[in-house]
């Protein structure tokens, strides 16, 4: 049986792709909840989080509505990129972002907001601005727990299925992630292919997540 | 010089009652002591000077420049204040070396002057053999004297110090009480430093300020405010006195004389102005001025017998302490000489006595 490893990478591309950009987004948001007072604080936690508890149908829903080709989001990419972005690999990394991003913001603000206080008076006392007392001290005290929750969403982003389902389709060679070709393979019959598929996720997972608490603060 | 005039009010919460800080001030080179019990606001004072803490309302004035002025909504950031701070944990930077940390106070200046400076400093602060570790590699000694050296690295106009003898064993204790002499010696800054510690005041203190519940109850020199403490309530803070209850029975400014009831007993003191024949004070003497010796017929003038409760001894000196709590400090070979004393006579120095 030849296995076809196409899904494999591109859950590996989506996840690493997905990780990137949450990271960039969460250290942002988690860096204004953890230290800037305003009205909507604690509503924009909860927005941000609501992912990780909504059906991946209401989810995969909300995705079409907002970036779908009628949407106005959707059209602005169109035009921008002369493809639309719905039923693309990049569909799919919006998907897994949903789940990586609240992941990233929840960890990194409890890691930015868990380093001692005194640390950041020492530094600004010193003359230090607030931006290079965010990259010089904070995220370097933080760095154990954020690496951790990175480490959390790149796997997170590894399994994502029903968004990716709805958003991206499931288009063999193009769009179809391991998830996806898992569910694939079972329908057909394939139980060879989901066997293999399905140890190698869950091998993956498994490591990653060793590595994550390894990382961990003790 | 630094001249600061400070209000800030925390109502009361559910679990915390409220605070008002109240105070005015002013302090030149050399130290200046915050002295007060946990809770008078000391650590309050730094923050609204540090930039920390906004007060709501006064003027904190550092040399020319205004750092804070309620009246026209000036308040600097810390990063533009220019006063150094050495914290209470010392808030050394766990993830960089000495040398970095260092490095990260002097980054404002040029690079090369940045390096000899960085290596000036290490030098000074015998921290040149272990610039290279972390804070948590190196002994306590060597964090207490990075955590200055960071702190004056950036030639501040202030140095601010939060309890820096605060759980320190003796020892470390005695060496910082050196390197701050040392820096006050070296460097022009003046030195605003909080204690609740009675002995630092005087190893380190050119001038002291007693707070207590927000507000400044005595200042001036400590030799001073022990010499003549201004209230009751300084008294007790101090903690360094015997204070007993007392009538004045007789004043006599022209002889500079008094006489004052203890107990059963008269004692002489000097001329009290201000008070009246009849007033009930409270008589403050020092445990080290009252003299004792044994019991030897009627006691004399300003002698008032007392039963010894119990001794205790200290390194150099052993405390008699008296029924009707009455302190007695002496140095340990009197006491050698006197302790198989069978009854005990207690000497008041009429010159000693403060009423208060």
């Amino acid at each position: 049986m030849t296995i076809d490893w196409f899904p494999l990478w591109l859950s590996l591309r989506v996840a690493f792709v997905s990780t990137a950009i949450a990271l960039a987004a969460g250290l942002w948001i988690a860096y204004v909840l953890a230290n800037r007072e305003f009205r909507g604080k604690e509503a924009l936690d909860a927005a941000v989080t609501l992912p990780l508890v909504l059906p991946p149908t209401v989810l995969g829903y909300y995705l079409l509505v907002v970036v779908g080709r009628a949407s106005p989001l959707g059209k602005l990419w169109e035009a921008a990129f002369g493809s639309p972005l719905v039923f693309t690999w990049k569909a799919a990394v919006v998907a897994a972002l949903l789940h990586s991003l609240p992941l990233l913001v929840k960890s990194a603000r409890a890691a930015l907001e868990s380093v001692d206080r005194s640390y950041e008076r020492a530094a600004r006392n010193l003359g230090a601005s607030e931006w290079r007392l965010f990259w010089r001290v904070t995220l370097p005290l933080a760095r154990r727990s954020i690496f951790a929750a990175v480490a959390l969403a790149f796997a997170r982003s590894l399994g994502d299925f029903g968004v990716t389902l709805m958003v991206a389709g499931n288009i063999p060679g193009r769009t179809q992630t391991v998830a996806v070709a898992i569910y694939d393979a079972v329908e057909a019959g394939n139980g060879a292919l989901a066997r293999t598929l399905v140890l190698v996720v869950s091998a993956a997972a498994l490591l990653i997540l060793t590595f994550a608490n390894r990382l961990a603060p003790r | 010089m630094i001249q600061a005039r400070l209000r800030k009010t925390f109502s009361p919460q559910p679990d915390s009652a409220g605070f008002s800080l109240d105070l005015e001030f002013s302090a030149a080179t050399g130290v200046t002591v915050l002295f007060g019990p946990s809770g008078a606001g000391k650590t309050l004072v730094l923050d609204s000077i540090g930039g920390f803490v906004r007060p709501d309302e006064g003027r904190i004035l550092l040399d020319d420049e205004i750092l804070f002025d309620g009246a026209t909504g000036v308040h600097l950031a810390p990063q533009a204040r220019h006063c150094g701070y050495v914290f209470q944990n010392y808030a050394l930077f766990p993830h960089m070396t000495l040398r970095q940390n260092l490095e990260f106070a002097a980054e404002r200046r040029p690079r090369l002057e940045r390096h000899r400076r960085v290596n000036e400093m290490l030098e000074r602060f015998r921290l040149g053999d272990s610039a290279g570790r972390r804070p948590h590699e190196v002994s306590g000694g060597q964090r207490q004297r990075c955590s200055i050296a960071r702190a004056l690295i950036g030639a501040p106009r202030l140095l601010l110090l939060d309890e820096p003898a605060q759980g320190l064993d003796a020892p470390l204790r005695i060496e910082l009480y050196d390197v701050l002499r040392q820096v006050r010696a070296d460097f022009q800054t003046p030195i605003l430093l909080v204690t609740h510690d009675l002995d630092e005041c005087f190893e380190l203190g050119e001038e002291m300020l007693i707070l207590r519940e927000g507000k400044i109850v005595q200042s001036g020199p400590p030799r001073k405010i022990l010499d003549q403490p201004a209230n009751l309530e300084v008294a007790r803070l101090l903690g360094a006195f015997n204070l007993l209850a007392g009538e004045i029975r007789a004043l006599d400014p022209g002889r500079n004389t008094s006489r004052v009831r203890v107990g059963e007993f008269e004692i002489d003191g000097p001329y009290f102005p201000g008070r009246l024949k009849g007033d009930r004070v409270t008589v403050c003497v020092r445990p080290e001025q009252l003299v004792v010796s044994m019991a030897n017929g009627r006691p004399g003038p300003n002698q008032i017998p007392a039963e010894l409760k119990r001794a205790v001894e200290r390194p150099q000196w052993v405390r008699l302490e008296f029924a009707g709590g009455i302190n007695v400090d002496l140095p340990r070979p009197e006491y050698e000489r006197q302790r198989d004393n069978k009854e005990w006579v207690i000497q008041f120095p009429s010159e000693s006595l403060r009423v208060l």
